[in-house]
């Protein structure tokens, strides 16, 4: 009976790695949830802009470090997400001008919207592994851990040990400030204010004399910055690997719905919701298990609900629990 | 140009390109292509029943293509005798007792009705349910999995032919629709579209962990086939006078050979099914699904049941992709999950749709065939580009970088098409009549 070891092994393995994946997956589904509120349609390309954000934060980085531009302990990356967000704004308002704006000004049914942005995942699929390939990149400088496990288990004495990777620490930061900075511009701006208008009524907001063309350029390149933070957080927290964002869009999706589509702080709290649900039910608990229960009753078992590789059924099926008792979603999205 | 010039004139178009590679690349490549194409022209059929009938949004293509190559497995390979002894049974309880709690689930929650603490005794069951089929479950998997895993390491199959597999592998995607379209139909369009994407990935992840079931990663080799093997070919004595009577070297003409005939049992298929479809397409119930389609709120008024005839439509429309995979796996002889990726077996069935034609039945097999020819083609046709644009370039990481990105460049082309498409003849290339 260690129930303080207990608690240091699940946090260790649960709640740290839980709370920086749902940060990164509520960014995500910030983007997602903000397309689908101005815009009105799920966007399919939203994993791949995510990818293209991150893969120009990356060869940014590659320059600074050839420069010799170091931040110490911190990775570069973060000095060089300006560069990336300002790539992904171009190439995003580049599609809304090529692509979007001719199906927008025709009032076009949402669904073939969503089948244009297949077609426009197509191209940043390809785009990305053209300029950068299909490779893993890791591009984590600075140093690995803010707490390492075995100067935690030193500090105080426990058997189980406390990591806390840098990249974990900086998700969380990053992410809050990013929320923080997105909430006021929505709440307290004159353009934040319009936009939300657009987005609960777009013909009385029209009446008013919101420019359209402003709050949908405003909405991609916010679109743009929060997709490569969330982007860039994945990568340094896990690797950079084309393939594996376009996989992050069922996750992003799931939070996006669960919170309830069109809803910003509905994002988040889904976000989190899947990212916890999917670390705790594909954890071994055999360890935790073990330090509560007494010596007698110790479990062989790995104790585990669910092999990793299941990852995506949880989101699917919170996904479809949500759709069938809830479809609005947890704060009432806008979807009937 | 006339209509009905134009069908038939877009059909000789791809037969000649595909002559045309028969000639510059070879026979093999051509009939390769024409096979794979077959089959992808009866995925796009299903994707346009859904898509083009009742304006369905499938994006889970793949797992009902995967559902039927696991069909082609399960029917076609022999038993594994000593696995089953070791833990069939207990593996078919563990089936039972899981589907038993999921039923079970479902009726208590409708039958118990508002009374307070349903959730709670419906959740209890569940866990249950689950405690026990896991407990079910993982020793018979360690005991199937650790009988000759190199070899086998799995229940095998029915050992029937695998032709039956065809029609199963339909019934299996049929099933999954079914739970899919019980959920998500009726409520948003996009709804259904995230949840398809999902049980693609399930299903996937299911062929890859599963080893019990279809070997996981190790994946099935050796597949039983419908047609004779190339080796028999070249040992027949017969075949080989006439081959080199007729002047062809007996080691091409037996692989040609194999090909044709797929391609034969793949051509019936196709025309039994597109014949089905057009007729299905111009019945009453093809009126009135059109017309859910163009005015749901007229149709419901009157009196159609639009979520049924959805529900119908999509598990229709699923149920030809899981037909698709079966045949898919028929003709590659082996089932390798790692191979099912959804750019390729999702996205790129719905652009053969829309540059096809939705709605239309010729278009989307048109679109199948010419998208499935550009798919193979445009690798070696970048890379050619490639060659040509850096031949005047110093060596160095420029020109490697551009001739390794030729690989790359079939996304970029198929999502450059579908945009075009969509953009100046969102019909595609054969109209809806």
């Amino acid at each position: 009976m260690e129930p303080l070891n207990a608690l240091v092994a699940f946090s260790n393995f649960v709640v740290i790695p839980a709370t920086a994946y749902g940060a990164q997956l509520a960014l995500g589904a910030l983007g997602v949830t903000l397309i689908y509120g101005i815009l009105r349609f799920s966007n399919f390309a939203h994993g791949d802009t995510m990818a293209f954000g991150a893969m120009g934060t990356i060869l940014a980085t590659w320059a600074l470090q050839a420069a010799g531009v170091s931040l110490g302990p911190l990775p570069t990356a973060l000095l060089a997400l300006p560069v990336g967000i300002a790539a992904c704004a171009v190439l995003l308002l580049l599609t809304d001008k090529l692509v979007y704006k001719f199906y927008r000004a025709r009032k076009v049914s949402p669904v073939l919207l969503v089948i244009v942005s297949m077609g426009v995942m197509f191209v940043y699929n390809g785009l990305v592994r053209f300029v950068i390939g299909v490779d893993d990149q890791n591009f984590d400088d600075g140093a690995r851990y803010l707490i390492g496990a075995i100067q935690f288990r030193q500090m105080t004495g426990l058997d189980e040990g406390l990591a806390i990777r840098t990249s974990q620490a900086i998700t969380v930061v990053t992410a809050v400030v990013t929320v923080a900075i997105l909430f006021w511009f929505l709440n307290h701006t004159r353009t934040g204010k319009s936009m939300r208008a657009f987005s609960d009524n777009e013909d009385l907001a029209l009446l008013s004399g919101i420019s359209p063309d402003r709050v949908v350029r405003v909405t991609w390149l916010i679109v743009a910055a929060l997709a490569t933070i969330a982007g860039v957080l994945y990568g340094l927290d896990k690797s950079f690997k084309p393939f594996t964002y376009f996989q992050l869009l069922l996750p992003v999706f799931a939070a996006a719905i669960v919170g309830g589509l069109g809803s910003p702080i509905g994002a988040i709290a889904g976000g989190f919701v899947i990212a916890f649900s999917e670390v705790t039910l594909t954890y071994a608990f055999k360890k935790v298990a073990n330090y509560l229960l007494p010596e007698s009753l110790e479990i062989d078992g790995l104790a585990q609900l669910l092999a990793t590789d299941y990852k995506f059924a949880v989101s699917f099926a919170i996904l479809v629990i949500v759709l069938l008792f809830r479809p609005t979603g947890l704060f009432r999205g806008k979807s009937a | 140009m006339n209509p009905s010039l134009r069908t038939p004139l877009l059909f000789l178009a791809v037969a000649a390109l595909i002559v045309l590679v028969g000639v510059l690349q070879s026979w093999n490549v051509a009939l390769g292509i024409l096979n794979m194409g077959l089959v992808s022209a009866i995925m796009a059929l299903g994707v346009n029943m859904q898509w083009g009938y009742a304006g369905l949004f499938n994006v889970g293509v793949m797992g009902f293509v995967a559902l039927g190559g696991l069909a082609a497995v399960i029917v076609s390979m022999p038993p594994v005798d000593a696995a089953w002894a070791a833990g069939g049974a207990r593996v078919m309880a563990a089936m039972a007792v899981g589907a038993a709690t999921i039923a079970g689930a479902i009726f208590l929650w409708k039958r118990l009705g508002r009374r307070s603490g349903r959730g709670l005794i419906v959740a209890a069951v569940l866990a249950i349910g689950f405690v026990v089929y896991r407990w079910l479950l993982g020793p018979a998997v360690d005991a199937i999995e650790s009988v000759d895993p190199a070899a086998t390491g799995y229940l095998g199959g029915l050992g029937l032919p695998i032709v039956l597999a065809w029609p199963i592998g339909g019934v299996l995607a049929a099933g999954a629709a079914w739970i899919v379209g019980k959920t998500a139909l009726g409520l948003r369009s996009d709804y259904l579209a995230i949840a398809t994407l999902g049980i693609a990935e399930i299903i996937i992840a299911v062929l890859k962990n599963e080893d019990w079931l279809s070997r996981g990663v190790k994946n099935v080799i050796g597949l039983p086939r419908p047609v004779p093997y190339e080796v028999d070919l070249q040992n027949s004595e017969a075949f080989v006078t006439r081959m080199s009577d007729w002047g062809f070297d007996p080691v091409t003409a037996s692989t040609i050979t194999v090909k044709l005939a797929y391609a034969g049992l793949f051509v019936l298929v196709l025309i039994v099914l597109l014949w089905l479809a057009q007729a299905a397409l111009a019945s009453p119930w093809g009126r009135m699904m059109r017309a859910i389609r163009d005015n749901e709120t007229a149709a419901e008024a009157m009196g159609k049941d639009v979520t049924r005839r959805h529900l119908q439509v999509f598990i229709l429309g699923s149920a030809l992709c899981g037909l698709a995979g079966a045949m898919m796996t028929t003709l590659d002889g082996q089932l390798v999950p790692t191979t099912y990726q959804p750019l390729r077996f999702t996205f790129l069935i719905w652009v053969m749709v829309i540059v096809g034609g939705s709605g239309n039945n010729f278009g989307a097999v048109l679109g199948g065939i010419l998208i499935w020819f550009l798919w193979v083609e445009v690798e070696p046709l970048g890379r050619w580009v490639m060659d040509n644009v850096t031949a005047n370039l110093d060596d160095g990481i420029l020109k490697q970088r551009l001739i390794d990105s030729a690989a790359h460049m079939r996304l970029l082309t198929m999502g450059v098409l579908m945009l075009v498409v969509l953009r100046f003849a969102p019909r595609g290339l054969i109209p809806e009549r």
